[in-house]
């Protein structure tokens, strides 16, 4: 295993032990979705359109695509505009450790917990609103890839946008704002198929719309297609946009991210 | 403090462990440092004493490699520290201005995590030992005194065993204690023959630690000497005060005792709120830095 990789495993197991040793984040970051699935499943009712299939688990699918970005784009982005405003970025770009490790670190522990995040989810939301795992290994394998892309995107999103924030206490704001609109544009509170065609067009822009749609080709069965705009998965348009995001986030990453404060240079 | 000896002048190496000439930093139109040279032997103590905004920060953090220079040559442990990578890293040590954060690890967490960065780290239990943290090794950096973190970022810049180590305003918030401790910590290291960089405005601090002190002001080096005798203190004149029938008097003199006797004949006897006194550190200092602002 080389340096970088056993250092940057390391580092996740400490910011896990971190981040679970931080109780209001625990309970703010990781809660809120499990919070907002009670809320609004308790609210919800019917189904949706005339497709048999009830709402309450179309925005359970939703809210787990909604979690995977709340503990990667948000919570990652906000961990790390609060190190780079706090010196933490800065006391490690001062030391021998491989500038990967880092992100290894941050990777490791946000894949970690949006499984734990997901897993959640998915109790909560089978126990109370019958949301069942994945029916057949294809549609595992769609939930799992679909999941791996979201996470990295979020993930490299996350880290990119991190630098946009003047400092670390702006940074809720920078990123809360995005993640909630997003959240009603993207099919999460609202069945997407509902909302107005322009409103469609801009979340489609977005990734959590794509994520929220795979998540639920995989979860939820496929009368639910009558109430899709496309009237189809379209898991190649999933993997194509998630795909994209990914590689628009790494190029954002490499280019612009800085270990120390905007003025320090 | 059991440790290897540190090898001083280890493969014909430069015996300067810092070396600057001309260095620049440009701001906007500002020059943040404006030609500073600088010269730091191996084994020495070196304080950089300078106000607020005097870019003494800017340039130690030039010569950590923390920041781009504009102009000028810089030579830290025979690298550019704009170019060197994790092997010069390795063999500095940093304690920044501002203290680490991780308030949920322990003191104990974080210095072992911190050894695994260096290739030949010193042991954890006894750099924390070192820093008079053995009672709160168990406990989060959270719940630490100011003085008591200052001590885990002093465990942190000196986990790596480093030759040379960078210290900016290590002891400001301390109380007199605290900052009585700390010396001695610093001076164990400089003992040891770790070459020790210091920023400060404590003039108590440079005297108490430095072998040499440099006074930065407006981006200017303005004087290099050890305490002693900066700005030519040892040999200053002396200023003989007294009060006459006009008003209170003074004469600044080579000569002083002469001047008492002239004083002493002149007045028959004793001279009224005789005093004979040299500047401090601190006149000095202050007199070099009014004359820039």
């Amino acid at each position: 295993m080389t340096l970088a990789l056993r250092l940057g495993l390391a580092r996740g197991a400490l910011e896990l032990k971190m981040f679970v040793r931080e109780r209001a984040a625990v309970a703010f970051s990781f809660g809120l979705p499990i919070v907002l699935l009670l809320i609004f499943g308790t609210v919800f009712k019917g189904e949706v359109g005339d497709t048999g299939v009830d709402f309450r688990q179309y925005f359970a699918a939703g809210i787990i695509a909604s979690g995977i970005m709340s503990t990667t784009f948000t919570s990652l982005g906000i961990a790390i505009a609060s190190e780079r405003d706090d010196g933490t970025l800065k006391r490690l770009y001062g030391t021998p450790m491989p500038r990967a490790s880092y992100f290894i670190g941050k990777t490791v522990s946000a894949l970690t917990l949006s499984v734990a995040e997901t897993a959640v989810l998915f109790a909560v939301g089978g126990a109370l609103f019958g949301l069942r795992p994945p029916a057949t290994p294809e549609r595992w394998l769609t939930f799992a890839w679909v999941f791996v892309l979201g996470v990295t995107a979020c993930t490299l999103l996350g880290v990119a946008v991190s630098g946009v924030p003047a400092s670390g206490r702006s940074a809720a704001a920078v990123f809360n704002l995005p993640y909630l609109v997003l959240q009603f544009i993207s099919g999460v509170f609202f069945v997407f198929g509902d909302l107005p065609s322009g409103v469609q067009q801009v979340g489609a822009l977005f990734p959590l719309k794509w994520m929220c749609q795979g998540l639920r080709s995989a979860l939820l069965p496929d009368a639910l297609l009558a109430a899709e705009p496309a009237r189809s998965w379209e898991h190649g348009r999933v993997a194509l946009v998630l795909a994209a995001w990914c590689m628009g986030g790494l190029v954002l990453c490499l280019t612009t991210f800085r270990w120390k404060r905007r003025h320090e240079r | 403090m059991a440790r290897r000896p540190r090898r001083r002048d280890a493969g014909g190496m430069a015996e300067t462990a810092v070396r600057v000439r001309g260095l620049r930093k440009r701001y906007g139109d500002v020059d943040a440092v404006n030609g500073v040279d600088l010269d730091v032997r191996q084994g020495e103590v070196f304080a950089l004493l300078g106000p607020n905004g005097a870019g003494k920060s800017t340039a130690v953090e030039i010569l950590e490699g923390h920041r781009r220079r504009t102009a000028g040559e810089v030579s830290v442990l025979g690298a550019d520290p704009a170019r060197a990578g994790r092997d010069w890293r390795a063999r500095i040590g940093i304690v920044p201005q501002t203290s680490a954060e991780n308030p949920q690890l322990t003191v104990r967490e974080m210095v072992r995590h911190f050894a695994s960065y260096y290739p030949r780290p010193r042991d954890p239990d006894e750099v924390i030992e070192a820093v008079g943290l053995a009672e709160q090794a168990g406990r989060r950096v959270g719940r630490l005194s100011g003085g008591q973190r200052r001590r885990v970022d002093v465990a942190l810049g000196i986990i790596g065993d480093p030759e040379l180590l960078f210290l900016d305003e290590p002891t400001t918030g301390f109380d007199p204690d605290a900052r009585r401790r700390f010396w001695e910590l610093i001076q164990g290291l400089a003992h040891d023959g770790t070459t020790i960089l210091l920023t400060t405005h404590y003039l108590d601090e440079a005297e108490a630690l430095a072998d040499r002190v440099g006074v930065i002001a407006a981006g200017r080096m303005l004087a290099v000497d050890t305490p002693a005798r900066l700005g030519g203190r040892a040999t200053a004149t002396a200023r003989v005060s007294w009060r006459d029938p006009d008003g209170p008097r003074h004469i600044d003199t080579a000569s002083p005792t002469q001047v008492v006797a002239e004083l002493s004949a002149k007045f028959g006897g004793e001279v009224p709120e005789l005093a004979v006194t040299r500047p401090s550190l601190e006149d000095v200092y202050l007199e070099m830095i009014g004359a820039v602002r």
